[in-house]
């Protein structure tokens, strides 16, 4: 395969998966992430790995906990209402503290909603999802290079910090096609796993692994612990990109589909003398609120733009904690807002709140 | 008198079971059995939720824990990455036959190469003695207090038959823990059955009647005896398939 490749972006999440290493896929048919299923269907095998079409999300997620606790790399995919299906296993994998990677190719709700794009799936992905006191490491890809690059970085923070890493795109990232360049590392991230279930082969004592701890000192340590691995995520591997917000009339917060779209809006406003600035979270969790809050300072009027009803505003407020201004502007059902759409929107706010 | 050998496979702790209740027999059959065919390196068991969804404590060898009736897919994860190992699921009659059906027929149906081990004791043990999809027909329970009634409650499940008509399963046997004479046989089947998954022949799968005589509100001994008298009578013992597999 050609070094840079005109790819669709879930195929592109694919060929990240084979060059991450992992060998096990586990999947179920849902609209639209279908070409990533196919891709792996085809690939896996050449690449000497193990494909499974699973009877459901359910499976297909609990296949992953148990290949990825046998310490393999190991990933499934699906969209919003397969991804609904697989919290229970995802708060297990959270529980049990095993490296695993999901991706969310994520289209509208609620209810089997719509196929077309969405992001209404933000709180789901970082405020939890399933039940329990758990974090999810949540990377919001823009691009096509980027579904490559950060499925690619999903597999290294997994196995770093025994978390579950979420890969969230939309089903217009995965179904448009890019360039996108197959950057393999020099050296692979490479790490033990001595806590694995690979068999004892008699030379250790035996590993277990699991989620349930019946008495209560024995579980709040289990989640001391979590609690101070994700204070440790927050510090270290919030990612985010500012453009243009120094002085800037009004600064969006956007991330994957929408942040492109608001890229337009910024030169589009340029050429009416509105300067548009973009914060664009590329780890939805940890979530770049440092930065996010700080935005105060540097201008008065801060908006969220979504492909929902409003969702990541939550957490923008929270982080400009009431010293400015914050709106919202999205749209859902798979629709999405026109880059004149916004610009109006923007115009509304600064005559509202500029006076 | 002679001295009593503990499996290697076995931990040497207090199991939290009731008195008369079968899976710490079960326990044991399977660690002796392990022990028999020398896998305790490469073997990996999936515990499951019920009575027993700690029994990684009690068995000696690597083991990963399950959510409810999840087991079968579990497993299906831990053996396609180390093929070499043994691989097993202990899964009870709610975990398997009711919240798990989809994951237990579809393991068999790919002839994913495992062992499950399905205890069956007609009732939901862990929390309280609710009717299964096992309990038997008239059984008193606290959720069919006036006996399982099929007009409003359904028929039990026959699990060994039903997953029999299966290609993928090539080993299904169901068999009793209820007196000494079963107990040999029952570990005659589960030494077979991992055999078959070590010949890499497919799917295979022991079902053990099993007593709960807390929930039956019953006497260990005649526990065992209802077993007999009742559990026996529709859930026929024997081999459903593979019995001529030579392994």
């Amino acid at each position: 395969m050609p070094k840079k490749v005109l790819i669709k972006g879930n195929e592109a999440i694919g060929e990240a998966i084979i060059r991450a290493g992992c060998r096990h896929y586990f999947g179920y048919p849902i609209t639209p992430q279908n070409e990533l299923t196919n891709y792996m269907s085809k690939y896996m095998p050449e690449a000497g790995g193990v494909f499974i079409q699973a009877e459901s999300e359910i499976a297909a997620i609990n296949m992953v906990y148990g290949a990825a606790g046998a310490g393999a790399r190991a990933i499934t995919s699906s969209s919003s209402p397969g991804i609904s299906l697989k919290q229970e296993g995802i708060s297990y994998i959270a529980g049990a503290e095993v490296p695993a990677v999901v991706v969310n190719v994520m289209r509208c709700g609620p209810g089997l909603g719509g196929i077309m794009p969405g992001q209404s799936d933000y709180f789901q992905a970082v405020k939890g999802g399933g039940h329990g006191d758990y974090r999810n490491i949540v990377l919001a890809p823009n691009n096509g290079q980027e579904l490559y690059e950060l499925t690619v970085k999903a597999f290294d923070l997994a196995d770093k910090y025994r978390v579950l890493v979420m890969v969230m795109a939309d089903g217009a990232l995965g179904q448009m096609m890019e360039n996108v360049e197959f950057k393999d590392k020099e050296t692979p991230y490479k790490i033990d796993k001595p806590w694995a279930t690979t068999g004892s082969g008699m030379k250790r004592k035996k590993n277990y692994i699991t989620s349930v701890y019946i008495n209560p000192d024995e579980l709040e340590a289990v989640n001391i612990r979590l609690q101070a691995k994700y204070k440790e995520i927050e510090k270290e591997e919030v990612l985010f990109e500012e453009t243009d917000c120094e002085g800037a009339d009004i600064i969006i917060c956007a991330y994957g589909l929408a942040a492109r779209i608001t890229r337009n809006v910024m030169k589009l406003a340029a050429e009416e003398s509105i300067k548009v600035g973009l914060l664009r979270p590329i780890t939805l969790w940890p979530f770049p609120k440092d930065a996010v809050g700080s935005l105060a300072d540097k201008t008065d009027v801060i908006m969220s733009v979504e492909l929902s009803a409003g969702q990541m505003v939550e957490d923008v407020r929270l982080a400009v904690n009431g010293k400015k201004p914050v709106h919202f502007y999205g749209r859902t059902g798979g629709n999405l807002p026109t880059q004149k759409e916004i610009l109006n929107e923007i115009k509304r706010v600064l005559e509202k709140e500029v006076k | 008198m002679p001295k009593r050998l503990h499996p290697k496979s076995l931990e040497n702790t207090i199991m939290h079971y009731c008195p008369g209740c079968s899976h710490g027999i079960a326990h044991r059959v399977i660690a002796e059995v392990i022990d028999e065919l020398g896998i305790e390196g490469k073997i990996v068991g999936i515990a499951s939720v019920g009575c027993s969804y700690n029994n990684y404590l009690y068995f000696k060898f690597d083991m990963q824990q399950a959510a409810h009736g999840r087991a079968p897919a579990v497993a299906t994860g831990v053996k396609r990455v180390h093929p070499e190992n043994v691989v097993f699921t202990y899964q009870g009659d709610g975990d398997l036959a009711a919240i798990g059906t989809a994951e237990i027929i579809h393991a068999a149906a790919r002839g994913e190469k495992i062992t499950t081990i399905f205890i069956n004791n007609a009732i939901y043990g862990m929390t309280s003695g609710q009717m299964a999809p096992t309990t038997l027909i008239g059984q008193v329970t606290t959720t069919s207090p006036l006996g399982r009634d099929t007009s409003l409650q359904g028929f039990p499940l026959k699990m060994s038959e039903i997953l029999s008509q299966i290609d993928g399963a090539v080993f299904v046997e169901r068999v009793s823990m209820h007196d000494v004479k079963h107990i040999l046989s029952a570990k005659r089947a589960i030494k077979k059955a991992f055999k078959v998954q070590m010949a890499g022949l497919g799917f295979s799968i022991v079902e053990v009647l099993s007593t709960c005589p807390t929930n039956w509100r019953l006497s260990p001994v005649d526990s065992a005896k209802w077993v007999e008298d009742n559990m026996m009578e529709y859930y026929k013992l024997g081999n459903y398939k593979g019995a001529e597999l030579e392994v």
